[in-house]
């Protein structure tokens, strides 16, 4: 069974936690704070503003530039305020608050549940759809996805990988699509293939969801799915990390910075985006919620949530029932996922899951010296020197950090997870590689310039 | 009470491993070869061993306490481990306060004058080891304690070195089973390559290290056998892998963590210049046993090996 080159570690997965909890409506919530930056790129501009009437899903933030993405308002009701507000992380950022009055539609878009599976739009047709929808990459990176799509003139697709992979412990969402909603997948990924112009796509899900991967052959074969196949990887985290995922299923590895995976003819697409291109293209409705796991070993309850954005989380929070004493609350998972210090922040598109760690789960060791042992070199998927970039960027020597392609690094956590020493490597290399970033970019201004 | 939210950056949980439990299994791996020598030596080896490992870790915690005012590590068991390596590098029959200057180095000068745990250059306990070969040759050598039948108060390298015995004559059961004289922990090769399989089974070391030693040390003595004829051709290489320190060495003293490079690349780099060099010094140079020579010329050279052999760059072909 295939799997990505090097590196990688085998966290426990702890998905019985919800894996077994059908997908639930979420209650509409009473307001909603809808930031208008939640992708990677130009934040957009709000085009509402206090007392204006909205329906749901409408237009309400423009994406500014190519790299960017529209946002909608996920209810319908009164804008109540456009201001600055925190988000999970605490960071002010602007957003669109919404009062809820019931839960009014915009006309276009259709909403009867049955599918609706030909399409002959062209693939700028696609794209454009994609584009106006505000599709971002829902697996956690939020890269636009009409930028994914939009393929280079003098590259060319050759293959269509939709990333089923969840190799996130506890999460479950992606898991509960397939199994829920297999003909919703499918059909986006056929849309998704006509976009790029590929006659192949290739479906990577780890080997512990045998029977997601079952379900998914079964439909294919049942409803004729011309091209697609499921490829079942063997389970090894970060599977799911888009070069990793690449060299799995395709057996190329996309070379370093800044080339992208269409270097190799990859284009590559989370499960959960896969549905809301379908819902984008054949049913015009735009990204305005999506399926949310909160999960944890002590939470009263769990569950799979299908969640308008801009639900404040601490609603889903007291429905799972948060226990007491320290608890980590995480936006994903506990390898990538970033701890929430505020809980009136909202739902965003990015969150596959919420998961809560108690204290002693989310502990971090006492640090002790390297001793050298080099598992954070074996564990790392990129090839890199972990202890070496930490200790660099500790002693802020950029150049060296460099030299030694600390932009490489994937923030995967498998180094931090490995050390028998418990130091937070990663810590310090994520500070390193911002900092080069930072310098690389500020050198290609420069060069610009002249 | 209440809830209290705690935040940091990722990744939020950790594999659960932690220096303790690697060197605890180092101590673990190399019980079998403590049980065969106590065996085959006696008592004795029992109390050098204990006084080795006590003195070890209350050196590092004195100079730790009272030295460097710091917090002390004696909790990772890494003194322990380098306690139990210098005993296994030390004749039964050596007087106890030996045993405490060796220690002394080892810890002392060895690790604490570099930082601690992970900093040192050397091998602490080859360190130690090496000081007491030069300082008291004739202790050092002494193995008057051992096997009754065998040949009186030599190893079977320095026999076969001296003339005084023939390969042929070599008793490779004895070999394997520890039935011989040497130093605490090098004799019984078979009990030395359990705790070897035991430490790879754990992942506390790769195979790269040690199969690059060994295999060096055979292909080099083979070579060496065929201008002589064919009778030489199997006992030579088995004989030099099996006597002396060549396991303890390969498996145990190599494989150090602080001392032996991050690559795998490197590794064998590192082990093929262990096998080489100890090839050389037993067959030509001074000493019948060039194993912990060996390793300590190719510890001086781990950094350059690290500055050369950079892992596979994700996407790149080299």
């Amino acid at each position: 069974m295939r799997t990505f080159p090097i590196g990688g570690i085998h966290p426990s997965d702890n998905k019985e936690w919800s894996k077994d909890k059908a997908i639930e409506t979420l209650e509409l919530p009473s307001e909603v704070y809808i930031p208008m930056i939640q992708h990677i790129g130009a934040p957009s501009t709000p085009i509402v503003k206090k007392g204006d009437k909205v329906l749901t899903g409408q237009l309400i933030g423009q994406s500014v530039g190519f790299v960017s993405a529209n946002i909608h308002a996920s209810v319908s009701g009164t804008v109540t305020s456009v201001d600055a507000y925190p988000n999970g992380q605490g960071q002010r950022r602007i957003m669109v608050v919404i009062k809820r009055e019931g839960d009014e539609w915009v006309e276009s878009i259709d909403r009867s549940t049955e599918l609706k599976r030909e399409c002959t739009l062209t693939s700028e047709q696609i794209i454009a759809k994609v584009k106006d929808a505000g599709i971002v990459g829902l697996g956690g990176a939020q890269f636009p996805t009409h930028v994914k799509l939009s393929v280079p003139n003098d590259q060319k697709a050759e293959v269509l990988i939709i990333n089923g992979v969840e190799c996130e412990p506890y999460l479950t969402s992606d898991y509960r699509n397939m199994i829920e909603r297999a003909e919703l997948i499918l059909t986006g990924v056929e849309i998704l293939m006509r976009a790029i112009n590929v006659n192949r796509a290739v479906i990577g899900v780890e080997n512990n969801k045998p029977d997601a991967i079952a379900h998914l052959r079964d439909i294919i074969a049942k409803n004729n799915y011309r091209g697609i196949e499921v490829m079942p990887l063997k389970v090894r985290y970060p599977q799911g990390g888009e070069k990793q995922l690449i060299a799995a299923v395709t057996g190329r590895q996309v070379p370093p910075p800044p080339a992208l995976p269409i270097s190799v003819g990859a284009v590559v697409c989370n499960i959960s985006t896969a549905i809301a291109v379908y819902e984008a293209v054949q049913k015009n409705k735009p990204l305005i919620e999506r399926v949310v796991t909160i999960t944890g070993k002590e939470l009263k309850s769990t569950h799979n949530y299908l969640a308008r954005f801009g639900t404040p989380v601490h609603e889903l929070f007291e429905l799972a029932g948060i226990p007491e004493g320290d608890v980590k609350l995480l936006n994903g998972g506990p390898m990538m996922g970033r701890a929430i210090v505020d809980v009136s922040a909202p739902l965003i598109k990015g969150c596959s899951g919420l998961t809560v760690l108690s204290g002693k789960e989310a502990a971090r060791g006492k640090e002790l010296q390297c001793i050298k042992c080099a598992k954070c070199v074996e564990a790392c998927p990129m090839g890199l020197e972990p202890y070496l970039l930490s200790k660099l960027a500790k002693l802020q020597k950029w150049d060296m950090a460099e030299a030694h392609n600390t932009a490489d690094c994937i923030e995967c956590g498998c180094c931090s997870y490995t050390c028998p020493s418990y130091l937070p490597l990663l810590d310090y290399i994520r500070i390193g590689k911002q900092t080069v970033m930072t310098n690389i970019r500020a050198r290609a201004a420069a060069a610009n310039k002249k | 009470m209440q809830t209290r939210l705690f935040a940091s950056p990722s990744p939020h949980i950790h594999g659960g491993e932690k220096t303790q439990h690697i060197m605890g299994d180092v101590v673990l791996a190399l019980v079998p070869a403590l049980a065969v020598s106590t065996y085959v030596l006696g008592w004795r080896v029992l109390m050098i061993t204990a006084i080795s490992i006590a003195s070890c870790v209350l050196f590092e915690y004195l100079i730790q306490r009272f030295l460097l005012k710091g917090r002390t590590t004696i909790g990772d068991l890494s003194a322990v481990v380098t306690g139990l390596l210098l005993a296994f590098n030390l004749p039964a029959g050596i007087p106890w306060w030996i045993v405490v200057i060796g220690a002394l180095v080892a810890i002392g000068i060895g690790k604490m004058t570099f930082g601690g745990l992970g900093c040192n250059p050397f091998n602490p306990a080859l360190t130690g080891r090496i000081f007491l070969l030069v300082a008291y040759p004739v202790q050092m050598t002494d193995w008057t304690t051992g096997v009754p039948d065998a040949l009186s108060g030599s190893t079977f390298l320095a026999n076969v070195k001296a003339g005084a015995l023939s390969l042929g004559e070599v008793d490779y059961v004895a070999l394997l089973s520890g039935h011989m004289n040497g130093s605490m922990g090098e004799i019984g090769a078979l009990a030395l390559l359990l705790g070897g399989v035991y430490l790879l089974w754990r992942r506390v070391i790769s195979w790269h290290i040690p199969v690059a030693v060994l295999g060096t040390m055979m292909v080099f003595s083979l070579c060496v056998a065929i201008p002589d004829g064919g009778a030489m051709l199997w006992q030579m290489p088995l004989f030099h892998v099996l006597a002396g320190g060549a396991m303890l060495g390969a498996i145990f003293m190599a494989t150090d963590y602080a001392t032996s490079p991050m690559t795998h690349k490197g590794m064998i780099i590192y082990g093929v210049g262990i096998g080489l060099l100890t090839m050389i010094i037993r067959l030509w140079g001074a000493y019948p046993e060039g194993m912990s020579f060996a390793i300590f010329i190719m510890n001086a050279v781990t950094p350059l090996i690290n500055k050369y052999c950079r892992p596979k760059r994700f996407g790149t072909k080299k």
